[in-house]
C-alpha cells in the first residue's frame, strides 16, 4: 500500500477563486493510500517545494499528488523536489485544476466538484504507480553518412569538425553526387564544381572522415548509439592504395561503348573509367560488365600499361564491419525516367533531352565541351522550348503527385544561360506555375523573362511531333486562351525528381520510415524535421523531399548538429516510460512488431519455467533505448502482456474508475 | 424514487493524447475558453495507447459519452499512432452502434495544441449531444445477467 | 483431397504408419454420437476409435498450438473452415509450419444435431447423402431432409456448401433500429452462463493467459461480485479477435445458449472489408492484420455517426 500525501495548490487566486480548496483537501483525507492532505498558496515556489520535501519525511509518502497547474507546466519541477526529498521521481502525479478546471468553470460548485474528480483520479493513479529508472546505453563516437553527395558531404564536414569520426558511404565510384554534373547554380549562376569539388577536396584530406566509394550498406543491426554496420566494397578491380591516377590505362582500353553516365548518356566511355576529372578518389574502376577481359578473358592492355600495376582482375568484393553511434541518410535523388511520356517522344527523339542533360551540355567538360548543340546532328539550335513539370504534380498516376520544388529557378537559369550565351537563340518556356519562394528566386525569375527575353507561356504542351527535322510543340497558352504552335530544335523536359532507389531498401535496414514517395519520413514535421522516427537516425538533403542546394546545405549541417549533439553524450539517458513485455503472458504473435513506428520490439526465443516445466517460448523484447512510449504495442496485445509503464492497463483503468465513481 | 428530477448532469470522460489534444485542453484554459464541467481529461500518451476496453470500462462505469482525442493525421507526435487509433476506434463505435448504444455517445477528434478554441467547441457540442440523449442506460444491459453474481 | 470417411481414415492410418508424423489430430466417437470431439492419435492402432463424418465440427487448428511443445511432427486434418485459423495461428507463430503435417480433407458440411432433433428426427444410425439431400437412417425408419436446414451455422456461409452470403444476416440486423439493435442483444447476452466455451474453442484465444484469469489485469472477474467479465466479456473478446477471427464458427456452435456470436465477428468482417479492403501485398508479406495495418486514407469514425436508422 501508498502513502500517498496530496498537495493542493492556490496557485493565488488562479485556483482558489474557483475551486473551494479546503473542500478537496478534505475529499482527499479518504482517497485509499492517502496519508496525507494539505494545501500552499504557491506550491511551484521554493517554500512549497519546502513543504513538500518535509511532509515526505514527516509521514514516510511513497507517492506524491500534486493538484495544481497543467502537468505541461511543473511535472519536472515537482518530480525533481521529489527526487530530492528521496521519493522516486515518477511516483508524482498531477492533477490538472488550473488548466482544465479553475480557468473555465465559472461556478464554484461545479468546478469544485470536478477538481474532487481529478484529485482523486490522480491519487487511484498513485496508487499503481512503481518506482522508474531511466536506462542508460553507451555511445559508440563514431557516425556513419550514407550518400557522398553536397548533403552528405556537408553533414560529414561538420561532424567531423566537431572532432568526431566520420565514415561516408557512397555507392558510385566517387563522391560529388549530382551536384557534380551540375553546370551552373541558382541564382548567383556560380559553377558548381567550384564550390562543390573544394568540399570534396575537404572530406578526403580530413583526419576524421573516411570515405567508401563503390560501396553499399549491406546490413544494420544495433539502435541508438550503437548500430553496427556492415559495408560491401564492391571490387573496382583496381588497387586504390598504389594506383597514381595517371590515367594510361583509360586511354589504351579498347572498349568504347559503355554509355557515360556521368554525362547522363551522351557520350560513350571507356571499360576501365574515372567518372569525371575531379573525381575523388582519382582511382579508375573497371565495369566488369564492358571489360572485354572479364567479357572473353582476352585484352588486358590495361593492366599491360599500368605503371603500378594497380590493375587487379582478380579483386574481391570487400566486407567492412564498423559500429556507428548515428546514422545519417543522404540518399539523394534522381530523376524521374521519362520512357513513359510519349507525348513529348523522349525516347524517340534525340533533340528532345531533360534538363540534367542540358546542364552536361552546357558544361565546358561535358560531351560538347559547353556548346550549345542538338545530340541529333550536332547542330546548333535556333529555338529551345522548356517543358516545366514533366512528371510533377501529376495526378494522372504517371508521374509524382508533388512539386518537385527546383525546376522553376533550374529552367530560369538554363534559358537565362543560353540567352546569354547565345543571344540570337529563341527560348520559350511552357509552365502550370512558377515558383519562386527563396532568397532573391523571384528577382531571378523576372530577369529571365524580362532582361533577357525568355518567353514564359502559361500552359502545358499536348504534344511532340517531328516535323521536317525540327520539332513542333502544341500546347496551350492558358492567359490568351489559345492553342499555340511553336518550331524548336531543342526541347528540354523538367523531369521530376524521384528518391534514390536505394532509400526503401535502407528504410528496412534502419527501420526508418518512408512516404509513398519513398522519401524518408521526419520524426515530426515542423519541430523534428531532421530526425527519422528511429532514433539516432537523421535526414541530410533530398532523401527527406525535393529541396535546392542551400535548403539540402542547411538541412545537412542541421543533422550534423543532431549526430554532434547525441556524440556528445557519454551515456544516453532513455525514458523509463516504455513498453515491456510481461514474458510469462506474451505469446510471441508479432501484432506488437508490426504496430511499433520504431522497430523497438525483436524476439527472442527464451526458456522459461512454467508450471515446474521448461518451456522455449518466443517472447517479445522491447529495446529501451529504442521505444519512445507511445503504446501502440500495448493495445494490439490482447494478453495484456505488452504493458507502459507509466501509463500502465491497469493505472488507466484505475483512472477511468476514480473518474467515473 | 424521487419524484421531482434532478436535472441530468452526464458524465464525459475525455482521452487526451500528450502532445496535441492535452495541450489543446491547456490552451482552452489558458485563453478561458468554458466548456462544461462534466468533461474531465485522462492523459494518454497518444491516441494509439487508447485501448477499447479503456472506452467500454468507462461506459460500464457510468460514462454518458466517452471522445477520444488525438494528433491530426500526419502530425503524431509518435508519426502513426492516430491512424492506428483511427482504424480501432472507427471498428469500437461501429459495433457499439451495431449493439444499439446511441452512436452519439462515442467520439474521435484530431485537436492540436494550438487549437484551443476546437477543444472548447468540441466539447460544448459533444456536451450538448449527451444532453440532448440522456442518461446511457443502455450499455448496462448489455451483460450476462443470467447467472448468480451481484 | 479426400472425401469419404473411408479414405480419410486411410490417409490418417497411411501418415501414422509411414511415420510422416509422430502424432494425428482427428476426431474421436463422443459417447452421444453426434459432436465427436478432437483426439490425438499416436499410432495406426488408435484409429480403431477414428471417425470422420457429418459431426466432426470441431476446429482442430487450436489444438495444434497445445501441442507445440510435443516432439516430432503432429499432422492434422483440415476442413475448409479450419484452414483460414491454421494461417492465422501460422502467421502469430503459434503453431510452427515445419513441425506440421498438414492435410486437407473435405467437408460437405457438418450437421447441427439439434436441428435434425427439432425436425423430430431421433434414433440415428447412419446419413447418407444425395444432391442436396441427406437420408437419415434412424432406429423408426428413413427420414429425408434438405441439408442446408440441418447444418451448422458455421456452414451456412461456406461457400464449399452454400451459396448465401455470409453478411446478409449482418446486413439486417444493421437495418433495425437501434432500439431494436439494443433489445436483440440485450436478451441475446444476458443468457450468457459465463461457461467459456466459446473462448476455449476459439483458435483466436490462445493467449498464455486470458485477461479474464489474470487478476493483474484490471479486467480479471475474481475480485467483485459486479465484475467486468459479467458484464461486457463478449464485447471484450470480439475487440480481441478483431481483425484476426476468420470467421471459423466455433464459438457459436460451442455455445450452450445458442447465442448468435458469430453476428458479432462477421459484423467486424463486414466492417473491415468494406472500409479497409485487402490488406496490402506488402502489409501481408509482413504478416499483418486489419488492426496491425492502416492507410493514410482511412475513414475517421463519424461516418459511423452518419450512418442513417439512429433511435
Amino acid at each position: 500500500m501508498q502513502r500517498i500525501g496530496v498537495f493542493v495548490c492556490w496557485c493565488g487566486s488562479n485556483i482558489a477563486a474557483a475551486v473551494d480548496i479546503e473542500t478537496v483537501v478534505q475529499a482527499m483525507k479518504s482517497e485509499p493510500g492517502v496519508v496525507y492532505s494539505t494545501d500552499y498558496q504557491y506550491m511551484c515556489s521554493e517554500a512549497g517545494q519546502g513543504k513538500l520535501k518535509d511532509a515526505v519525511k514527516e509521514h514516510g509518502l511513497t507517492g506524491i499528488v500534486i493538484c495544481a497547474c497543467s502537468p505541461r507546466m511543473h511535472e519536472a519541477t515537482f518530480r525533481n523536489a521529489a527526487k530530492a526529498a528521496g521519493v522516486n521521481p515518477y511516483m508524482v502525479e498531477i492533477a490538472n485544476i488550473r488548466e482544465q478546471c479553475s480557468w473555465i468553470h465559472r461556478d464554484r460548485a461545479e468546478a469544485t466538484a470536478k477538481a474532487v474528480v481529478l484529485s482523486r483520479t490522480a491519487v487511484a493513479k498513485v496508487n499503481l504507480n512503481t518506482p522508474l529508472t531511466p536506462g542508460t546505453s553507451d555511445v559508440v563516437k563514431r557516425a556513419l553518412v550514407i550518400g557522398g553527395g553536397i548533403a552528405g558531404l556537408q553533414s560529414a564536414l561538420d561532424i567531423a569538425e566537431a572532432g568526431y569520426q566520420v565514415d561516408i558511404v557512397e555507392k558510385q565510384p566517387t563522391i560529388g553526387g549530382k551536384m557534380a554534373q551540375l553546370d551552373k547554380t541558382f541564382p548567383t549562376l556560380d559553377c558548381a564544381a567550384c564550390i562543390l569539388t573544394p568540399k570534396m577536396v575537404d572530406a578526403a584530406q580530413h583526419e576524421n572522415i573516411r570515405i567508401y566509394t563503390y560501396s553499399e550498406v549491406e546490413q544494420v543491426s544495433g539502435f541508438v548509439g550503437n548500430f553496427s554496420v556492415r559495408i560491401r566494397g564492391k571490387a573496382r578491380s583496381v588497387k586504390a592504395d598504389i594506383c597514381s591516377g595517371c590515367g594510361l590505362c583509360m586511354e589504351k582500353c579498347p572498349s568504347k561503348k559503355a554509355k557515360d553516365e556521368f554525362n547522363m548518356g551522351l557520350n560513350n566511355r571507356r571499360a576501365i573509367y574515372i567518372p569525371f576529372a575531379q573525381a575523388i578518389p582519382n582511382v579508375p574502376v573497371i565495369d566488369r560488365e564492358q571489360c572485354i577481359k572479364f567479357k572473353t578473358g582476352k585484352c588486358g592492355l590495361c593492366a599491360r600499361v599500368c605503371p603500378a600495376d594497380a590493375v587487379d582482375f582478380e579483386q574481391q568484393d570487400s566486407i567492412i564491419e564498423e559500429r556507428y553511434g548515428a546514422v545519417v541518410l543522404a540518399t539523394g535523388f534522381h530523376t524521374l525516367s521519362l520512357e513513359h511520356y510519349d507525348e513529348y517522344q523522349y525516347a524517340r527523339q534525340p533533340d528532345v533531352i531533360t534538363s540534367l542533360e542540358l546542364e552536361r551540355i552546357m558544361n565546358a567538360a561535358g560531351p560538347t565541351g559547353g556548346k550549345l548543340l542538338r545530340p541529333s546532328n550536332g547542330k546548333a539550335p535556333k529555338s529551345v522550348v522548356f517543358v516545366q513539370c514533366v512528371g510533377s504534380r501529376d495526378t494522372t498516376g504517371c508521374g509524382k503527385t508533388y512539386c518537385s520544388k527546383i525546376c522553376c529557378m533550374y529552367t530560369a537559369k538554363h534559358a537565362m544561360l543560353i540567352r546569354e550565351k547565345y543571344p540570337e537563340v529563341d527560348v520559350s518556356v511552357f509552365y502550370i506555375d512558377v515558383r519562386t519562394p527563396g532568397k532573391n528566386f523571384d528577382e531571378f525569375y523576372r530577369r529571365a523573362v524580362e532582361d533577357y527575353g525568355v518567353r514564359y507561356i502559361k500552359g502545358m504542351v499536348g504534344k511532340v511531333v517531328p516535323e521536317k527535322g525540327r520539332l513542333l510543340v502544341r500546347g496551350s497558352d492558358l492567359l490568351d486562351d489559345s492553342q499555340v504552335a511553336l518550331e524548336a530544335d531543342l526541347v528540354v523536359l523538367a523531369s521530376a525528381v524521384e528518391a534514390d532507389a536505394s532509400a526503401k531498401g535502407l528504410a528496412t535496414l534502419l527501420t526508418a520510415s518512408i512516404d509513398t514517395n519513398n522519401f524518408y519520413t521526419e520524426a515530426h514535421p515542423k519541430l523534428k524535421p531532421v530526425e527519422s522516427p528511429t532514433a539516432g537516425v537523421y535526414l541530410s538533403g533530398v532523401c527527406q523531399g525535393p529541396k535546392d542546394i542551400p535548403e539540402t546545405v542547411a538541412q545537412a549541417s542541421a543533422a550534423a548538429v543532431k549526430v554532434v549533439g547525441l556524440l556528445s553524450k557519454d551515456k544516453l539517458l532513455s525514458n523509463p516510460c516504455i513498453a515491456r513485455a510481461d514474458e510469462l503472458l506474451c505469446s510471441g504473435c508479432s501484432n506488437c512488431e508490426h504496430v511499433c513506428p520504431y522497430g523497438a520490439v525483436s524476439y527472442i526465443e527464451q526458456e522459461l519455467r512454467i508450471h515446474g516445466r521448461n518451456q522455449i517460448r518466443r517472447i517479445a523484447k522491447v529495446n529501451e533505448a529504442i521505444c519512445q512510449g507511445c503504446g501502440a504495442c500495448t493495445v494490439v496485445c490482447t494478453s495484456g502482456a505488452m504493458d507502459l509503464r507509466g501509463f500502465s492497463n491497469s493505472q488507466i483503468m484505475a483512472e477511468v474508475d476514480a473518474l467515473c465513481r | 424514487m424521487s419524484v421531482d428530477k434532478q436535472p441530468f448532469k452526464p458524465l464525459i470522460a475525455a482521452f487526451c493524447c500528450n502532445w496535441c489534444s492535452y495541450a489543446g485542453a491547456d490552451l482552452a484554459g489558458t485563453s478561458r475558453l468554458a466548456y462544461p464541467a462534466e468533461v474531465k481529461i485522462i492523459r494518454v500518451p497518444c491516441s494509439c495507447r487508447v485501448n477499447p476496453l479503456f472506452v467500454l470500462r468507462a461506459f460500464q462505469r457510468g460514462a454518458d459519452g466517452v471522445i477520444i482525442a488525438g494528433c491530426h493525421p500526419g502530425d503524431c507526435h509518435y508519426t502513426t499512432g492516430n491512424y492506428y487509433a483511427r482504424r480501432r476506434m472507427t471498428l469500437l463505435f461501429s459495433m457499439l452502434d451495431y449493439l444499439g448504444i446511441e452512436k452519439e455517445r462515442t467520439k474521435l477528434d484530431w485537436i492540436s495544441a494550438a487549437e484551443g478554441v476546437k477543444f472548447a467547441t468540441v466539447m460544448n457540442d459533444f456536451s450538448k449531444e449527451i444532453h440532448a440523449l440522456g442518461r446511457n442506460t443502455r450499455f448496462g444491459d448489455l451483460r450476462c445477467t443470467t447467472a448468480v453474481a451481484q | 483431397m479426400h472425401n469419404s470417411s473411408c479414405t480419410v481414415k486411410e490417409t490418417a492410418r497411411k501418415i501414422l504408419e509411414s511415420g510422416q508424423a509422430e502424432r494425428l489430430l482427428g476426431w474421436e466417437q463422443d459417447s452421444s454420437g453426434y459432436n465427436h470431439a478432437p483426439a490425438v492419435f499416436k499410432s495406426a492402432g488408435e484409429l480403431d476409435r477414428f471417425i470422420y463424418d457429418r459431426f466432426c465440427g470441431s476446429n482442430l487448428s487450436k489444438l495444434l498450438a497445445r501441442l507445440r511443445e510435443a516432439e516430432g511432427r503432429t499432422a492434422v486434418l483440415l476442413k475448409a473452415c479450419d484452414r483460414e485459423s491454421f494461417n492465422l495461428l501460422v502467421r502469430e507463430h503459434r503453431i510452427d509450419p515445419e513441425q506440421v503435417h498438414r492435410v486437407d480433407i473435405e467437408c460437405s458440411g457438418m450437421v447441427d444435431i439439434e436441428k435434425l432433433r427439432n425436425k423430430g428426427i431421433k434414433g440415428i444410425r447412419e446419413i447418407t447423402e444425395s444432391g442436396d439431400e441427406l437420408h437419415i437412417s434412424t432406429l423408426y425408419g428413413e427420414k429425408r431432409c434438405r441439408s442446408e436446414e440441418v447444418l451448422l451455422e458455421k456452414c451456412l456461409s461456406c461457400p464449399a456448401v452454400s451459396s448465401a452470403d455470409a453478411f446478409d444476416a449482418v446486413g439486417q440486423m444493421e437495418e433495425r433500429s437501434s432500439l431494436e439493435r439494443y433489445e436483440f442483444w440485450k436478451e441475446a447476452l444476458s443468457t450468457c452462463i459465463r461457461c467459456n466455451a466459446c473462448r476455449n474453442s476459439c483458435p483466436v484465444c490462445t493467449c498464455e493467459q486470458c485477461i479474464f484469469d489474470n487478476p493483474r489485469s484490471g479486467t480479471a472477474g475474481k475480485a467483485s461480485a459486479d465484475f467486468f467479465e459479467d458484464q461486457h466479456f463478449h464485447l471484450v473478446r470480439v475487440f480481441h479477435a478483431a481483425g484476426r477471427c476468420t470467421d471459423c464458427g466455433e464459438c457459436t456452435r460451442v455455445c450452450p445458449q445458442g447465442i448468435p456470436l458469430y453476428l458479432l465477428n462477421r459484423k467486424v468482417i463486414k466492417d473491415i472489408n468494406e472500409l479497409y479492403g485487402e490488406l496490402s501485398l506488402e502489409d501481408k508479406e509482413l504478416g499483418k492484420g486489419a488492426l496491425t495495418s492502416f492507410s493514410f486514407q482511412d475513414a475517421h469514425p463519424d461516418i459511423i455517426r452518419k450512418r442513417t436508422g439512429d433511435q
